[in-house]
């Protein structure tokens, strides 16, 4: 059993905001762990609070954010108690992360070269020739071919692919222990998601990373992630194996993720659900009690009134009892 | 290289264009064209025919134009009814004092804006954002011409500072290089060792007109940093270069204000002409000899061909400033190569 | 339309500089209607045993003459109280003006496109290419001097600004469903142009005309202090201001006070111009 990196207990984030006197709820009491060389799948629609937890993971939260927890340790660290200047070194060198649309998410005024370069000098101490050897290398790890020309090019002279394994490879040029994935395919074509996706997965077995993989796709997940947690509107509503997970869910939102995939059979006619009604409630007119019940087909009573508690790794009073093919 | 080829190509109408606003100014203007350009009255029959023939007055209009061009081209820009010197001569014997005090201007304008730009962005909804905001709308409100005169009534009525006009004291004789009173004082002062007494009286007369030249430019570019810089900082670049753990000075000055200087730079471009129309009353105010001053006493002369030349020069400096901020532009923005 | 206004009205309420801008129009507007009623004098009534009063409140200045006199006894108070008149009307003028011909021009130059339009951008071009306040000197250089002429002249030159953004909008509207749907049902040109697309071209069309007013003020009160404007005895701020110059050091209240009333006009409509683009400007709301 490999070593625990990343612990959060009972995390929650709060917005201030001018309008609201009350700050808003983003994030509430999520609890969860990774381990060294894990990869950890999170699903969820947007509004979830998975793309929050994450810049809160970084620390680049707005000002207007507040961010509490029991515990928020990694590494061995308490993240929470990090001045600014420590949590410069952890991002970056620690905790890396790339983002959805890789064409937004490179500078468009600085070359590819200027950009993995500054970097590693942010967090490795060796020579700019040094650093610049290093580039290319990265580079022609992730796959892009003539490594050393491309590190000339702008941002824009990129396909968005190449773009991402830009990204990628600088975000692995540290060396970093976790890195945080958010979407990283979704502003892609699909054919290149896979490669991306497989790019990652060789990646973090081979540099023993850890990696949270974040993204609304959970066939996704199911390919690449051993482990899955699925939040819905700030709450973590079911956390499990990927494998038992895409066989029985339990709770009736991951139900319900399944079964709009294209391509699943829903075995039981009765509650056949080609998509989810509704929307992800907005972060300041949150239901009360479970927080998916206005969209849920099987709601009761007792699911609205109070707040669900995450037992077994499911919060739901009344888990599916059927099974997705 | 495209790029500057066509850019040149789109000279030529707009040039055309202005050469034929000019040349119609005179022909315009109610009354005998060879009246107003000579501004004589009573000239005998046979002198009047001759002076319509010399100035080309007896040619078809197509060909009176074609003249123009070419004369304008060529430097020659007419003569001035009141002075009777070249329109040329005494345009360039006036525009190192205009050039001086627009680049002085705009220069303090700009180093002073960007950063006060900056912070506001940075500190976006804070007090100091608020008050800078708001000082920077009065200043792009202000009438000129007013603040000119409230300077002088403040600095140099009631507390004596500075002088009112001029651009130096005239006791002062400093030999004229580059027509740049500030070049040429401290040339002369650190060469010649003769004293810095010239170069402080050339700051002391440049101080107000600059200030009250200044605002505007300051106003705007203070704003348009401002709203540049949030915009940038709002990118995804941006985030990532926190999350890659670069320090706040980094961010700001290598990813964002980079970026943020390309509309900057272009707002430059255009508070150059806000520099010739602030010129224009400044000069008046502070009797300062350049060619906002020259091109008022024109017109109040009747000094058409002055008019006629002034318009054109001044037209031209600003169709190649925009060409050469264009040029800037293309090499501040990587996507145009 | 109706909706339109009241929304427009709702976010600019929450906007406190704008607000202010209306206050201050909003009075400039009541003082101006007033002005007969208001002012202790005749705006050219000459009281030539007051000349250069200082104001009443202060040392040597006489009741009856509040912001004291001008060079020729004339009450400055009166004269700053009928100059609202001028200056609003001016303002009026100018963007009626400009925004009449340039509406008309940007819309057939947007539809249109093809050599229409490359005719009149050229033109457009060719005016912001010259400094405005230069180009409006050469109008009135031509024109001749005057209150009419500088106000063509300013309006001449704010034409262009109005010219851009509407086409601009123009050229998106134009591919819109909504005027296929109409060129189905076989509306003209001219209907689909100003029926049907011009109405979507408000939002920005506003905001210009409000710039428009303060450019339009502060144009031609430029003018005037450079005696190419309003003439003599015509109480317009500029025109003041350039009479007031000689006597700045013995009179200071004649310079400050009509430039205190430009100052005030342009900045209330550069106060509503910014709170109205910032209230239209979908962009910059989503920022907030």
């Amino acid at each position: 059993m490999s070593e625990t990196l990343l612990e959060v207990s009972n995390l929650n984030i709060f917005f201030k905001s001018d309008k609201n006197p009350e700050p808003i709820h983003a994030v509430r009491d999520l609890s969860f762990s990774l381990k060294q060389g894990e990869m950890l799948g999170v699903v969820g629609e947007s509004g979830s609070g998975k793309s929050i937890t994450n810049l809160a993971l970084m620390g680049i939260l707005g000002d207007n954010s507040i961010v509490k927890a029991d515990k928020l340790h990694f590494n061995n660290r308490d993240l929470l108690t990090l001045k600014e200047q420590e949590w410069q070194k952890v991002r970056g060198g620690e905790i890396s992360m790339i983002f959805q649309d890789p064409m937004t998410a490179l500078n468009p005024f600085l070359t590819v070269e200027f950009q993995i370069v500054e970097t590693i000098l942010a967090h490795k101490k060796i020579s700019k020739k040094e650093a610049r050897e290093l580039a290319i290398e990265l580079l022609a790890q992730v796959g892009i071919t003539s490594p050393a020309e491309r590190l000339k090019a702008y941002p824009f002279e990129l396909s968005g692919g190449m773009a991402q394994r830009v990204m990628i490879a600088m975000a692995i040029s540290t060396g970093p222990k976790l890195l945080i994935a958010d979407e990283p395919t979704t502003a892609l074509d699909v054919t290149i998601q896979k490669q991306i996706l497989t790019l990652i997965k060789s990646l973090q077995e081979k540099n023993n990373m850890s990696v949270i993989l974040v993204t609304h796709d959970l066939g996704v997940v199911s390919e690449f992630s051993e482990r899955v947690q699925v939040m819905y509107a700030g709450e973590l509503v079911e956390t499990a194996m990927t494998k038992k997970l895409i066989q029985h869910p339990y709770h009736p939102y991951s139900y319900g993720l399944l079964s709009s995939r294209p391509g699943a059979v829903v075995r039981a006619a009765k509650s056949d659900l080609p998509s989810i009604p509704g929307i992800v409630p907005a972060f300041h007119q949150r239901p009360t009690g479970c927080q998916f019940h206005p969209r849920c087909p099987h709601v009761q009573n007792d699911c609205i009134s109070s707040p669900i508690a995450l037992e077994n790794g499911i919060r739901c009073l009344h888990p599916m009892k059927e099974e997705v093919v | 290289m495209k790029f500057f080829l066509k850019k040149f190509l789109d000279l030529i109408p707009t040039l055309l264009g202005i050469s034929l606003i000019c040349f119609f100014i005179i022909r315009l203007i109610p009354g005998d064209p060879v009246l107003n350009l000579v501004g004589e009255r009573g000239v005998d029959p046979v002198r009047y025919a001759e002076m319509k023939h010399n100035l080309g007055l007896d040619l078809p209009i197509i060909q009176q134009f074609w003249f123009f061009v070419k004369n304008a081209c060529m430097g020659n820009l007419g003569t001035s009814i009141v002075s009777n010197n070249s329109v040329w001569a005494e345009f360039i014997e006036r525009f190192p004092a205009t050039f001086e005090l627009g680049m002085f201007s705009l220069f303090f304008a700009t180093i002073i804006g960007i950063p006060l730009g900056i912070y506001a962005a940075l500190k976006r909804n804070s007090f100091f954002d608020y008050f800078l905001m708001g000082t920077s709308l009065i200043g792009y409100s202000m009438p000129i011409f007013w603040w000119g005169l409230i300077l002088i009534l403040l600095f140099s009525v009631k507390l004596g500072l500075t002088p009112v006009s001029g651009r130096i004291e005239l006791t002062y004789d400093i030999p004229v290089m580059t027509g740049l009173y500030l070049i040429d004082t401290l040339q002369s002062a650190v060469v010649k060792a003769e004293g810095f007494a010239p170069f402080w009286s050339a700051i002391k007369h440049l101080i107000l007109p600059a200030i009250a030249l200044g605002t505007i430019p300051l106003a705007v570019i203070a704003r348009m940093t401002r709203s540049s810089m949030l915009e940038v900082l709002g990118e995804d670049y941006i985030r990532t270069a926190r999350a890659k753990g670069m320090n706040k000075t980094r961010i700001v000055y290598i990813h964002a204000l980079r970026n943020a200087l390309v509309p900057i730079v272009t707002t430059l471009a255009l508070l150059f002409g806000s520099i010739i129309t602030g010129a224009i009353l400044t000069e008046t105010i502070f009797s300062w000899p350049g060619i906002g001053k020259w091109i008022v006493q024109s017109i109040t002369s009747r000094d058409y061909p002055v008019i006629q030349g002034g318009v054109l020069i001044i037209s031209f400096i600003i169709v190649m400033t925009n060409i050469i901020v264009d040029v800037i532009y293309y090499f501040l923005n990587p996507k145009m190569r | 339309m109706k909706q339109f206004f009241s929304e427009l009205y709702f976010e600019l309420k929450k906007n406190r500089g704008a607000m202010i801008g209306i206050v201050i129009i909003f009075l400039s507007i009541i003082i101006a209607l007033l002005a007969p009623v208001i002012a202790p004098h005749n705006p050219t009534e000459v009281f030539s045993d007051s000349l250069r009063l200082p104001p009443s409140f202060l040392e040597g200045g006489k009741a009856g003459f509040f912001f004291g006199t001008d060079d020729i006894g004339r009450d400055l108070l009166s004269r700053l109280i009928y100059g609202s008149r001028i200056s609003l009307a001016v303002g009026f003028s100018v963007v009626v003006l400009a925004l009449f011909t340039g509406t008309i021009l940007g819309v057939v130059a947007g539809f249109y496109g093809g050599l229409v339009d490359r005719i009149i951008m050229r033109l457009t071009d060719l005016i912001m290419s010259l400094p405005s306040i230069l180009f409006a000197i050469v109008i009135v250089a031509v024109l001749g001097p005057g209150i009419t002429n500088s106000i063509i002249a300013v309006a001449v030159v704010a034409v262009p600004n109005f010219i851009r953004i509407i086409r601009a909008q123009v050229l998106v509207e134009k591919n819109k469903q909504y005027v296929s749907a109409a060129k189905l049902f076989g509306a003209g040109h001219f209907r689909i142009m100003f029926v049907e697309i011009l109405p979507n071209c408000m939002a920005p069309l506003i905001v210009q005309a409000s710039l428009g007013f303060s450019d339009g003020i502060l144009n031609v009160a430029a003018l005037g202090f450079l005696g190419l404007g309003a003439q003599a005895p015509m109480s317009e701020w500029g025109t003041m201001l350039s009479d007031a110059r000689s006597f700045i050091e013995s009179s200071p209240w004649m310079v400050t006070l009509p430039g205190l009333c430009i100052l005030v006009t342009v900045l209330s409509f550069n106060l509503l111009g910014d709170g109205l683009r910032d209230a239209l400007d979908p962009r910059l709301k989503k920022q907030n």
